[in-house]
C-alpha cells in the first residue's frame, strides 16, 4: 500500500481535543501521520492519555504515527510513561 | 520497639502477587499507573509552579490541623488531642519554612570555587508507608515534601489508623490539584493488607520506598531490593547529670516524655541520673505531677505493661495517659498524675522497663559516677535504641563530648526535650522531620531527619577544572664562569663539602674552599664516585651530626647532590623513613605520604655541579641504589631542591670526552622527555626547548672540542633548564626504561637513555594504545611538540610527521657524532642475556614512576617492544635477522 502521510498541527492549550480529531483522520488517511507539537510546551496526564489511545488506534489502522517538533520537556515526559516507543520523533 | 514488635516481627514478609486477587492487582496497578503519569507531568514543573501549590497545601493543613488531630485520637485511640494538633502544625509550619527557600527544581547548589553544580531530579514514584502513633502529622509532612520534590506518592496508612491518614491526604491532594498539581500525584490505598504493601515495594514503576512504621515495614522495605527510607526503632537514654539546670531539665523530660502521652519514638525512655542529684530530681519530678513508683509499683508495672513472653511493651498501654495506665496496673496515684516514674536497677530483658515505652511511663536509675552513668546510657542505647535518639542535661562540656562519642544516636538533643527537640526547629536547629532516619545500628540507611534532600536524586554537574600548576626552582641560581664566588655571601659557621675523590684530587674542593668566609669551620666528605647507597648517605649523615653544620655544599654530578640531598633530609628530620618516602605515588600533590616538615636542623644546601646533565643542582629528585633489588629508587619532593644552585662551567672543563656524551644526552632526554610530559606547561616548554636547542648545538662541540670554553658553558646551563623544565613537568618513559635497564647491566644513565632515545620518540609520535589520563593537556599533542622541536632545531619537513621523522634522524646523527653504540647489542649483551632480562625489566620499567607523565600509557607488552627495539637498533631488520638466527 502506498504510505500517504496526513499532516495535523497539536494545538498545545487542547491537546486532547486536537488528538482526538486527529484520530478521526486516521480513517481516511492510512500510512503515516505527522502531527506538529510545536506548539506544545507543556503535557497534562489527560493528554497523555489521549496520546495512549491515539497510538492504540493508529496501530489497529496500521498507520505510523510521527511527532514532529516535540520539545525535550515533552519528550522527557513520554519517555518517562513509556510512549516514545509508541511513535517516531522528527525535528 | 514499637507497637506489636513480636507480633510483626514473626510475620514473614509477603511475596508479590500472594494471595491477591486480579481485581486486587488490577486495583493497585492502577494506582501505580496513574502515580507514574503524575510523576512524568511533574517533571515539566518550575520551581515556582510547586512552591505555589506547597504553600497553599501548608494552608489548608494548618487550616485542618485540629479537625486531623481529633480525627487521629477518636481513630487510633493513642495519645493527646492537643499535642497532636502540634504535630500537625509542626508538620506544616515548622517544615515550610525549612524548605520554602530551599531549591528543589533544576539547579539546587552551585560550588563555582569546584566547578560543581548540583542539579534535582526527581524521583518518580514513592511507596509510603504510615504510622499509627503520629498517622496525620507524617501524612501532611510526607505530601508537602512530595510535591516540594516533584514526586508522586502512594501511601499505606496503618490499618488502624486509615481512616484519619486517608482524610489528610485527601485535604493535602485537593489542594495540590486545585493549584496546579498533576491528578493522580497521591493516592492512599482503600484498605491495608501486607500482601497490598508486598505488591507495591516490588513494583518496578515504584522507585522509593520510604517506610516510616514499626520494624517489620521497614524490614520489608529494606528486603524489597528497592531504595528506601526506612525508619527504625528507638530506645532514648537520657543522662542527667549533676552540672544540669535540675528546674529545666525535669520541666523539658516531663513535657517530652508526657507529649502525646509517649508516642514519639524519640521519647525518653529512661533517665540515668547522678547520684548527687539524684534525690533532688525525684521531688522535682514528684512537685511537677509525676509519680514515684515504690518497689511493689514499680514490679506491677513491669509485670503489666511490658510483655513478659518478648520484653517488648504491652500495645494496649500505647499513647494512654498515666492515670489510665496506673488504674489498668493497679497503682493509685493522684488524679493530676502526668507521669509514671520507675526506678531500675539495671538494663536489659531482667530489668524490662528498660525497653522502649511509649507511653509516660519512664525509667530512672541512681548513678554512682560519670563513667557509669555513661555505660548505663550505652546500655539502654543497644537495648533497641541504636541510631535513634539520645538525651542529655549537662552544662559540662567535656562530659556532652563524651556522651555523644559513646552514644550511637542520629540525634543528640541537649539540654532540651527529647521528642520534640528531635522533631527540629523548635528547640535546636535540626531539620524539621516526622520521620527519623537511624542509620546502621536501626537498619536503615540514613541517620538523618528525613527531608526534602532525601525524596531527590541530585545530579552533580562537574566541569573540567583547570588545573593548578607549578614552577618551583631554587631561589638562586648563579650561573656562567666564575659564578662560585658567589659562595661568600652565605655566611655559615660550619659548612661540609660533600664531594667524591677525583675531584678532591684535581683541586675542585679548594676553589671551593677558597670562596668561603675565612670564618667558617669548613669540613670535607668524601663519598664513592658511584650512584648513592644508604649505607653511605648514613655515614654522611653522622659526619653532619658530628659538625653540626648549617652549610651543606655538594660538590660533584648528580651521584654527589643527590647524596646530599638525602643527607640533608635526614641530618633535618631523622625520624625520616627512606622506604615509605619512595612509595609510588601518582600527582605530587595528592601522594600519600608526605615528606618531613618538623625539622631539628636548618641547613643550607648549596650544589655545585660537576657535569653537564642531571640537572641535579636544580631538581627535586634524588636517586638511591637499591643493591638488594638491584633497581634505582627515586625520590622526589619539593623539599629535597638545594636552597642554593651554582652553574659554573670551570667545574667540567676537564670533563672526559665519555661523561661529556653520557650527561649531555641525559641533559637533552630531559628537554625531549618535559616537552611532551602530561605536566608541560608554557613555562616548563620555554625551559625544554631551550635547553633542546643548547644541546642540540653545543653538544657535539664540546664532545670535540672539551676545551672549548662556550660550549662548556652553554651545555652546563643547558642541563641545568632542562632540569628546571623536568622539575616540574618531570620525564617520561624513555627514563623508565633507562633506569631499569641501566641498573640491570650496569650501563650508564645517560648512555642508556641514549639507546632508547630514538624508539621512544618514535613511540610517542603515534597513536597511542592508551592515552594517559591528564587534566593538564588539551587533546593528545606529543606528536606536534615534536614537530615543534624539529621547526626549533630548523630540520625542515612540511608535515607533522615528515618533522617528527626529521627530529629522530638528528637524534640519530648526534648519537653517531658522539660515537654511542647504537643498539644495546652493540654493549656486548648477548640475545639470549637480555631475552632472559627482559620480563623483569619490563615489570621494573612499568613500576617506575617517572612513565607517569608519559603522554603515551605504556603497556607491558609496548614496554617489551622498546626493549627489544633499543636492543636491536637502528639497524633493525639486519639486526632482527641476525637474532632469529641466534635463536635458532
Amino acid at each position: 500500500m502506498e504510505a500517504i502521510s496526513t499532516w495535523l498541527n497539536i494545538d498545545g492549550n487542547s491537546v486532547v481535543l486536537a488528538l482526538q480529531a486527529a484520530a478521526e483522520k486516521l480513517d481516511v488517511a492510512p500510512g503515516e501521520a505527522v502531527l506538529g507539537f510545536e506548539s506544545v510546551r507543556r503535557i497534562e496526564s489527560g493528554a497523555l492519555q489521549a496520546m495512549q489511545e491515539f497510538a492504540d488506534i493508529a496501530d489497529e489502522k496500521a498507520v505510523k504515527v510521527v511527532l514532529r517538533g516535540v520539545n525535550v520537556e515533552v519528550y522527557k515526559v513520554l519517555k518517562l510513561v513509556k510512549l516514545t516507543r509508541r511513535f517516531s520523533f522528527v525535528s | 520497639m514499637s507497637v506489636g514488635e513480636a507480633v510483626r516481627e514473626a510475620v514473614q514478609t509477603p511475596q508479590p502477587e500472594e494471595s491477591l486477587s486480579e481485581a486486587r492487582i488490577a486495583y493497585l496497578e492502577r494506582l501505580v499507573s496513574q502515580a507514574k503519569v503524575a510523576s512524568a507531568v511533574f517533571t515539566q514543573f518550575t520551581q515556582q509552579d510547586v512552591d505555589r501549590i506547597v504553600k497553599a497545601m501548608v494552608l489548608a493543613g494548618l487550616e485542618q490541623a485540629q479537625y486531623l488531630a481529633q480525627l487521629a485520637v477518636e481513630e487510633t485511640k493513642l495519645g493527646v488531642m492537643e499535642d497532636k494538633v502540634i504535630k500537625n502544625m509542626v508538620a506544616m509550619e515548622f517544615t515550610y519554612n525549612y524548605i520554602k527557600d530551599k531549591a528543589t527544581v533544576g539547579i539546587i547548589r552551585e560550588f563555582p570555587e569546584r566547578n560543581l553544580v548540583e542539579i534535582a531530579e526527581p524521583i518518580g514514584v514513592i511507596f509510603s508507608i504510615l504510622p499509627i502513633t503520629n498517622p496525620t502529622a507524617t501524612a501532611l509532612f510526607k505530601c508537602i515534601m512530595a510535591i516540594k520534590t516533584r514526586n508522586a506518592v502512594i501511601f499505606s496508612p496503618h490499618p488502624k489508623a486509615w481512616r484519619c491518614c486517608s482524610e489528610a491526604v485527601k485535604i493535602m491532594y485537593e489542594t495540590a490539584v486545585k493549584h496546579g498539581a498533576p491528578e493522580g500525584v497521591f493516592a492512599c490505598l482503600e484498605s491495608h493488607s501486607l500482601q497490598d504493601n508486598a505488591y507495591l515495594m516490588h513494583h518496578k514503576d515504584v522507585s522509593l520506598i520510604d517506610a516510616t512504621g514499626g520494624p517489620s515495614a521497614v524490614k520489608a522495605a529494606y528486603s524489597s531490593g528497592k531504595p528506601a527510607l526506612g525508619v527504625g526503632p528507638g530506645n532514648t537514654p537520657v543522662y542527667l547529670e549533676k552540672t544540669a539546670d535540675l528546674n529545666t531539665s525535669v520541666v523539658d523530660i516531663l513535657i517530652s516524655k508526657t507529649f502525646d502521652n509517649g508516642t514519639s519514638c524519640a521519647s525518653e525512655q529512661t533517665v540515668v541520673i547522678d547520684d548527687e542529684i539524684y534525690d533532688m530530681a525525684l521531688r522535682k519530678f514528684s512537685e511537677l505531677g509525676a509519680h514515684i513508683c515504690n518497689e511493689r509499683e514499680t514490679k506491677l508495672l513491669e509485670q503489666m505493661v511490658i510483655d513478659p513472653q518478648t520484653g517488648f511493651m504491652q500495645p494496649m498501654a500505647v499513647g494512654q495517659k498515666a492515670t489510665d495506665i496506673a488504674r489498668f496496673v493497679g497503682i493509685s496515684v493522684e488524679p493530676s498524675t502526668k507521669l509514671l516514674i520507675a526506678p531500675i536497677q539495671g538494663v536489659g530483658r531482667e530489668h524490662p522497663l528498660s525497653a522502649e515505652k511509649l507511653f509516660p511511663v519512664l525509667a530512672v536509675y541512681r548513678a554512682k559516677s560519670v563513667e557509669e552513668a555513661l555505660k548505663v546510657c550505652v546500655n539502654v542505647n543497644h537495648a533497641g535504641g541504636l541510631g535513634h535518639t539520645a538525651v542529655i542535661f549537662s552544662r559540662n562540656d567535656e562530659i556532652v563530648r563524651k556522651f555523644s562519642e559513646v552514644i550511637n544516636a542520629g540525634r543528640i538533643i541537649v539540654n532540651s526535650p527529647g521528642s520534640i527537640g528531635a522533631l527540629g526547629g523548635v528547640y535546636n536547629d535540626l531539620v524539621p522531620t516526622l520521620s527519623f532516619g537511624c542509620g546502621t545500628g536501626g537498619g536503615n540507611s540514613t541517620t538523618d531527619n528525613v527531608n526534602i534532600f532525601h525524596y531527590l536524586n541530585i545530579k552533580r554537574l562537574a566541569r573540567r577544572t583547570q588545573a593548578h600548576m607549578w614552577f618551583r626552582v631554587p631561589n638562586q641560581i648563579y650561573f656562567n664562569m666564575n659564578a662560585v664566588e658567589n659562595l661568600r655571601q652565605f655566611p655559615s659557621e660550619s659548612t661540609i663539602i660533600v664531594t667524591n675523590p677525583a675531584l678532591e684530587h684535581i683541586g675542585h674542593v679548594n676553589t671551593v674552599r677558597r670562596c668561603l668566609s675565612p670564618q667558617t669551620r669548613v669540613h670535607v666528605l668524601v663519598i664513592p664516585d658511584a650512584e648513592p647507597e644508604i649505607q653511605i648517605v648514613k655515614q654522611g649523615v653522622e659526619s653532619l651530626n658530628s659538625y653540626q653544620v648549617d652549610q651543606i655544599i655538594a660538590l660533584g654530578g648528580g651521584s654527589v647532590i643527590d647524596a646530599a640531598k638525602i643527607m640533608k633530609l635526614l641530618y633535618e628530620s631523622p625520624d625520616a623513613d627512606l622506604e615509605e618516602l619512595a612509595a609510588p605515588f601518582l600527582d605530587l600533590r595528592k601522594r600519600v605520604v608526605q615528606y618531613p616538615t618538623d625539622k631539628i636542623h636548618q641547613t643550607r644546601l648549596i650544589a655545585i655541579s660537576t657535569t653537564s646533565g642531571t640537572g641535579s643542582e636544580v631538581t627535586p629528585f634524588a636517586v638511591l641504589t637499591d643493591k638488594k633489588r638491584g633497581r634505582k629508587v627515586t625520590l622526589a619532593d619539593y623539599s629535597l631542591n638545594p636552597d642554593v644552585a651554582i652553574v659554573d662551567p670551570q667545574f667540567v672543563m676537564s670533563m672526559p670526552k665519555g661523561l661529556t656524551a653520557d650527561t649531555g644526552i641525559d641533559c637533552l632526554t630531559h628537554g625531549l622527555e618535559a616537552a611532551v610530559s602530561t605536566y608541560a606547561s608554557a613555562y616548563t616548554d620555554a625551559d625544554a626547548m631551550q635547553a633542546i636547542r643548547l644541546a642540540f648545538k653545543y653538544l657535539p662541540v664540546a664532545y670535540a672540542d672539551p676545551r672549548n670554553e662556550e660550549a662548556r658553558c652553554m651545555m652546563h646551563n643547558a642541563a641545568c633548564i632542562a632540569g628546571m623544565a623536568f622539575s616540574n613537568a618531570a620525564v617520561g618513559v624513555n627514563h623508565a626504561l633507562a633506569h631499569a635497564f641501566g641498573a640491570h647491566f650496569k650501563v650508564a644513565h645517560g648512555r642508556a637513555n641514549a639507546l632508547m632515545l630514538p624508539h621512544v620518540i618514535a613511540y610517542n609520535a603515534g597513536v597511542p594504545t592508551k592515552f594517559t589520563p591528564s587534566p593538564y593537556q588539551s587533546g593528545y599533542v606529543a606528536h606536534k611538540k615534536y614537530a615543534l622541536i624539529a621547526d626549533l632545531l630548523g630540520l625542515g619537513g612540511r608535515t607533522v610527521e615528515e618533522k617528527v621523522k626529521k627530529l629522530i634522524a638528528a637524534i640519530e646523527q648526534l648519537l653517531d657524532q658522539l660515537d654511542f653504540p647504537r643498539s644495546i647489542a652493540d654493549l656486548g649483551i648477548s640475545h639470549a642475556e637480555f631475552e632472559k632480562a627482559v620480563p623483569e625489566l619490563v615489570k621494573i620499567a612499568f613500576d617506575d614512576p617517572s612513565w607517569r607523565s608519559n603522554p603515551r600509557m605504556p603497556l607491558l607488552s609496548e614496554l617489551a617492544e622498546l626493549f627489544w627495539k633499543a636492543y636491536l637498533g637502528r639497524g633493525l631488520a639486519k639486526a632482527a635477522g641476525a637474532s632469529r638466527q641466534q635463536s635458532a
